[in-house]
C-alpha cells in the first residue's frame, strides 16, 4: 500500500514522542497524531462559488505521572514542537490531581488484531472533475421543476488521511481513511412560502455515492414537499421519525448509557443495567468491524480492540457504552468505546416506509428536528419539529412550526415499530421509528 | 499600532522565518490572475483549559494552533488553501492553487505595504500567564469548595477554566497590513444537586476578551456557583410545561439569544445576497413593532464577541439591524458588501486560518424601552415568564426557530407563580418581533458564554436584550 510508507515515519513521530515522554519522566504516556488533505467544490446557479484545498495535520499527548495527567496538542509537527508540546503536557501533570481511576487501559484489551477493513479508497478527482459532478448535481436539482426558484448550491468533497496512535505499553498502530461525499441543497418558492432542503451521500469509496442526478432530485423533492407548510393545534398523537430524524433518538439514548454521563450521575438511565429500556423486540448492536462503512474501527481511541456487540437484547440493556477512564469509575471494564460507538445498528423490522406511515394511520411524520432540547439527567425531551400530518397512512400536508414532547425514558419504552428503510450514511444506522404518542404544541 | 503590528508580526511570522518581503511574493503570486479581492490570512493561537470535577483537578491541557490560509475573490468566485506549515514554498503552492479559479486576466502587484489605525475594545494581553498555574489551581478549588457549601443537595460541582491568547495578521492585495492580538477567558461551574431521588443539573459561566483576573474581580467566579446552584434547585421544583401558544415574557440578558437566532442570522449578509434568507430584499420594511431596535456592535469593551477588527482586516462598527421596527441593513464582510454595493461592515468572520470568512454577528442585542420589567409581568393575565436559556436554531429560508428554556415559570394574574421544567420555544423570525408588544428599561448583555456556529465554524458571540413580552410565542411543555 502507498501509505505504509507514510503511515511508518508518522509512527516514528509518535515513538518520538512517546520517548520524549519517558525522558521527562513520565510514567506512562499515550500519543496520536493525524495528517489529512482533501478538496471541497461548490457549484452555485451553474458557476463554480468554491474551491477549497484542505491540509489538516495535528498531534496530541497525555502523560502520565503516577495517577496524574496532562494534555497537550499542537498543529507543528516539528521536533522542537514535540519537545514542546511534550514539555507543557508535563507541566501540567505537575498540577493536576492524583486521580486513582486515570492511567493507560489494561495491556490485555489492547487491540492485537488488525483486520484491513477497507477503509482507504482515495478519489482520483481533481478540481474539473469535482466541479462538473457538482454541477450535474445541482442542475438536476434546478430543473426539476418551475417551483425550484433558487440554490444554495451543490458541492463535492473528498477527504484522505492517516491517524496513528501508541502508548508507553508498546501499542503502535496507524491507518489510512477516505471520505467523499456529494451534497445539494435548494430553495422552492410558491406564493410566500419559501423553503428549502438538501439531500447528501457519503462514503468510504466514491463508488458507492449515489449519483449526482439522483442527489439532486431527492434535494429538489424534498424541498417542494414542504412548501406551504402550517402549524398544527396542540394535542397528543403518534409520531414516526423518518430515518435521518431516528438517529438523533438513538443517539440521545447512547448518550444516557455512555460512561461520562453514568459516573456524573447525569444520565436518565442511571442503573438501567439488565433492565427493560426498549419493547421487546428491540436488539441494539455494535459493528465495529464492516467492511469500508463510516464508523468502522479495530480498536478505539484508547488502542482498545473492539468487538461486535449487542447492547440491547430483547429490549434490555446489556452492556454501557464506556472507555478505560469511565469503565475504572464505575467499576467495570472498558467497552471499546473510548469516541463512542462503532456503527450502531438497531435491527430493522419489516416493514418499509409505505408500511410505516400505514402502521401510523394517522399522526406525525417527522423528517426534521431543531434546537437541543434534550434533558440528559431527567430524560425530558422537548424540540422543535416540522414534517407531515399523515391520515390513515397518506401523507396529508406539511407540518412546520410545531414542537414535539415527551420524556425520553417512556418514548424508548413506547417505540412501536422500527422500519427497514435504514439509513447508512452515518454511525448509527436505523431505519424510521414510530414512537406511541407525544405531546405536539403548535397554534 | 505599529507595536501591535510588531507584536503580530512575532507572534505568526518570526517563528517560520518569514518577512513582509514573502508576504508579497505571495500575494503577488495570487495576483498574477484577475481578481477583486485577495488575502493572506495568518494566526497563531495558544489555548489552556482545566477541570475540576468529584473535586479534584481532573484535568488540564495545552494547545497550539498556528498556520496561514490564502484567498483569492473573482466576482462570486473563491479560491482557498491554507496550510499549518508557514512556510514560503508552501504559501506560494497554496497561492498557485488558488489563483486557478479565477479567469486569467490583468496582472497586479500588491500596494506598498501600510498599515492603518483603528480604535481598540480589549487589551493587549496574554492571560494564559496572567496568574500563575497554582493561583488558577486555587481560583478552581476556592470555587469548588465554596459552591459545594451553598447546600447539602449538591452532588457534584464541576468547574472548568480556559484560556486563548491569539495573535492575527490580515496581508490584503492593496498592501495593507492588519493585526490584532485577541485574549479571551470563560469559566464555567456546573452542578448536580438531588433531592428524594430527583435529580437536576444548573449551569452559569462567564468571560470574555480579558485575563483570568476578571474572575477574581467582583467575585465573579464565586457568584457562577452561587447561580448554577440557584437554577438547579429551582428546577427541582418545577412542574410540567404548558404545551400551545401564549404569552411569552423574556428575561433580560442571555434571552437575548432569541434576537441571534430569529432575526441575527436572518440578516447576515450572505443569505441577503443570495436570496435564499426569510428577510431578503425586505430593507425598508417593517419587520419588528415600532419599540424594537436592534443593533450589532462589534466595539463593546472587552465583550466575548467583540472584535477591533474583523478577519478580513476591516474595522469593527456598531451597525443598526432593525431601527423602530424598519429593518435597516445586513450583517457584511467584504465579498457580499462588494456584491451587494454597500459597505463592509466589520462582519466578516472565520473560525481559523483553516476556515473562510463569512457574514457572522459580534454582540448582537436590543436596545431598552420604557417599561418597568415588574409591569410587563404585571400586565400578563396567563403565560410564560422564560428567564434563562440553553440553545436555540434557525432555518433562515423558513424563518422558523427554536431556543430552549432552561429556568422557566408560569405566569398567573400578573404574578410569577411555579417554575415550569425547561421547553422548547417555536416561532418565525419575520414574525415573532411584531409580537414585541412591551419592552424593559433593563437592558442586559449576557454574562459571556455565547459560542455560534455556522456552515461548521464556531465562534464567540455576545448577546443581549431588555425584558420582552411577546403576544403570542409557542411553548413546547407536555402539559396540553
Amino acid at each position: 500500500m502507498q501509505n505504509q510508507e507514510q503511515i511508518n515515519q508518522l509512527k516514528n513521530t509518535v515513538q518520538d514522542l512517546l520517548d520524549e515522554a519517558k525522558k521527562q519522566g513520565a510514567t506512562a504516556a499515550e500519543a496520536g497524531l493525524s495528517q489529512d488533505n482533501g478538496l471541497s467544490v461548490s457549484v452555485r446557479l451553474g458557476e463554480v462559488e468554491t474551491l477549497e484545498y484542505h491540509c489538516d495535520q495535528g498531534l496530541g499527548v497525555t502523560v502520565y505521572f503516577g495517577q496524574r495527567k496532562g494534555s497537550a496538542s499542537t498543529t507543528d509537527l516539528s521536533l522542537v514542537s514535540i519537545k514542546e508540546t511534550v514539555s507543557a503536557a508535563c507541566s501540567i501533570a505537575r498540577f493536576t490531581s492524583e486521580d486513582s481511576f486515570s492511567g493507560l487501559p489494561e495491556q490485555q484489551l489492547l487491540a492485537t488484531e488488525f483486520p484491513d477493513l477497507e477503509l482507504y479508497h482515495p478519489w482520483d478527482v481533481n478540481a474539473d472533475k469535482a466541479i462538473a459532478l457538482a454541477t450535474e448535481c445541482e442542475d438536476a436539482a434546478r430543473s426539476f421543476h418551475p417551483e425550484i426558484s433558487n440554490s444554495e448550491g451543490a458541492s463535492v468533497n473528498s477527504h484522505q488521511g492517516i491517524r496513528v496512535m501508541g502508548n508507553s505499553l508498546g501499542f503502535l498502530q496507524g491507518y489510512a481513511a477516505t471520505r467523499h461525499s456529494l451534497s445539494c441543497s435548494v430553495l422552492a418558492q410558491r406564493g410566500e412560502s419559501m423553503q428549502r432542503d438538501y439531500w447528501y451521500s457519503v462514503a468510504r469509496n466514491a463508488l458507492h455515492l449515489e449519483s449526482a442526478v439522483s442527489i439532486g432530485n431527492k434535494a429538489a423533492e424534498r424541498t417542494l414537499r414542504r412548501l406551504e407548510g402550517r402549524s398544527l393545534s396542540t394535542r397528543q398523537c403518534p409520531v414516526l421519525y423518518c430515518a435521518e430524524t431516528a438517529s438523533g433518538l438513538l443517539g440521545s439514548f447512547i448518550g444516557a448509557i455512555s460512561g461520562g454521563n453514568l459516573y456524573r450521575k447525569s444520565s436518565f438511565l442511571l442503573d438501567a443495567l439488565g433492565s427493560q429500556v426498549f419493547p421487546e423486540f428491540v436488539r441494539i448492536h455494535e459493528q465495529p468491524h464492516l467492511k469500508a462503512a463510516l464508523g468502522s474501527a479495530a480498536y478505539d481511541g484508547e488502542g482498545v480492540a473492539t468487538k461486535p456487540r449487542d447492547i440491547v437484547t430483547g429490549g434490555i440493556l446489556q452492556g454501557y457504552v464506556l472507555g478505560t477512564y469511565s469503565a475504572r469509575k464505575l467499576g467495570m471494564q472498558t467497552t471499546g468505546n473510548a469516541g463512542g460507538v462503532h456503527n450502531l445498528t438497531i435491527d430493522p423490522g419489516s416493514l418499509d416506509f409505505d408500511g410505516m406511515l400505514k402502521e401510523l394511520n394517522t399522526g406525525l411524520l417527522v423528517t426534521e428536528l431543531m434546537g437541543q432540547g434534550v434533558n440528559m439527567v431527567n430524560g425530558d425531551y422537548s424540540r422543535g419539529a416540522a414534517g407531515f400530518w399523515v391520515e390513515n397512512g397518506q401523507i396529508q400536508y406539511p407540518v412546520e412550526e410545531i414542537t414535539i414532547a415527551g420524556n425520553l425514558k417512556d418514548m424508548l419504552k413506547h417505540i412501536v415499530a422500527i422500519g427497514n428503510d435504514v439509513d447508512y450514511r452515518g454511525n448509527i444506522r436505523t431505519g424510521s421509528i414510530l414512537v406511541e404518542q407525544l405531546s405536539i404544541a403548535g397554534e | 499600532m505599529t507595536d501591535l503590528l510588531n507584536l503580530a508580526r512575532q507572534a505568526v511570522l518570526t517563528p517560520s522565518g518569514l518577512q513582509d518581503g514573502d508576504i508579497e511574493k505571495i500575494m503577488n503570486c495570487l495576483l498574477s490572475a484577475s481578481v477583486d479581492d485577495a488575502d493572506i490570512y495568518f494566526q497563531s493561537s495558544h489555548s489552556e483549559s482545566w477541570v475540576m470535577e468529584g473535586g479534584i483537578i481532573k484535568e488540564g491541557s495545552h494547545s497550539i494552533e498556528q498556520g496561514a490560509g490564502v484567498r483569492a475573490v473573482s466576482g462570486e468566485k473563491t479560491g482557498f488553501a491554507y496550510s499549518d506549515r508557514i512556510e514560503l514554498p508552501v504559501l506560494l503552492e497554496a497561492a498557485g492553487n488558488v489563483k486557478a479559479i479565477v479567469r486569467h486576466g490583468q496582472q497586479a502587484q500588491m500596494g506598498m505595504i501600510k498599515t492603518a489605525k483603528w480604535p481598540r475594545y480589549y487589551p493587549i494581553v496574554n492571560p494564559l500567564p496572567s496568574l500563575a498555574t497554582n493561583q488558577k489551581i486555587d481560583l478552581l478549588k476556592t470555587v469548588d469548595s465554596e459552591t459545594r457549601k451553598l447546600d447539602p443537595r449538591i452532588e457534584e460541582v464541576i468547574v472548568s477554566l480556559s484560556g486563548t491568547y491569539e495573535n492575527i495578521l490580515v496581508a490584503n492585495q492593496d498592501g495593507s497590513l492588519s493585526a490584532d492580538v485577541r485574549p479571551l477567558v470563560r469559566m464555567n461551574v456546573s452542578v448536580i444537586v438531588e433531592e428524594n431521588g430527583r435529580r437536576e443539573q444548573g449551569s452559569m459561566g462567564g468571560g470574555g476578551r480579558s485575563d483570568y483576573n476578571y474572575f477574581i474581580e467582583q467575585d465573579r467566579a464565586l457568584n457562577y456557583g452561587k447561580e448554577a446552584v440557584r437554577q438547579a434547585l429551582v428546577n427541582l421544583e418545577a412542574g410540567e410545561a404548558p404545551a400551545g401558544n401564549m404569552t411569552v415574557v423574556l428575561g433580560p440578558g442571555w434571552p437575548g439569544i432569541l434576537l441571534h437566532e430569529a432575526i441575527g442570522h436572518g440578516l447576515e449578509g450572505d443569505f441577503n445576497r443570495k436570496g435564499t434568507s426569510a428577510f431578503s430584499g425586505r430593507v425598508g420594511e417593517r419587520v419588528a413593532s415600532d419599540l424594537c431596535t436592534v443593533v450589532d456592535d462589534g466595539t463593546l469593551p472587552g465583550r466575548r464577541g467583540s472584535l477591533s477588527i474583523d478577519d478580513e482586516g476591516t474595522p469593527t462598527e456598531q451597525t443598526i439591524l432593525i431601527e423602530n421596527g424598519i429593518l435597516k441593513g445586513y450583517m457584511q464582510d467584504k465579498l457580499n458588501a462588494r456584491l451587494m454595493g454597500v459597505k463592509a461592515t466589520g462582519n466578516g468572520r472565520r473560525e481559523s486560518y483553516a476556515h473562510l470568512p463569512m457574514p457572522r454577528m459580534t454582540n448582537t442585542y436590543m436596545l431598552p424601552g420604557q417599561h418597568d420589567p415588574e409591569e410587563i409581568i404585571k400586565s400578563v393575565k396567563k403565560g410564560l415568564y422564560a428567564k434563562n436559556f440553553a440553545g436555540g436554531q434557525v432555518d433562515i429560508t423558513s424563518g422558523k426557530f427554536v431556543f430552549s428554556a432552561s429556568e422557566a415559570y408560569l405566569i398567573e394574574d400578573g404574578k410569577i407563580t411555579r417554575p415550569v421544567k425547561g421547553a422548547t420555544l417555536i416561532g418565525n423570525g419575520p414574525d415573532v418581533l411584531t409580537k414585541v408588544s412591551m419592552v424593559g428599561n433593563d437592558l442586559e448583555l449576557d454574562s459571556g458564554v455565547g459560542t455560534c456556529g455556522k456552515d461548521g465554524q464556531s465562534v464567540p458571540v455576545g448577546v443581549g436584550q431588555p425584558t420582552l413580552k411577546i403576544d403570542g410565542l409557542t411553548v413546547g411543555g407536555t402539559s396540553v
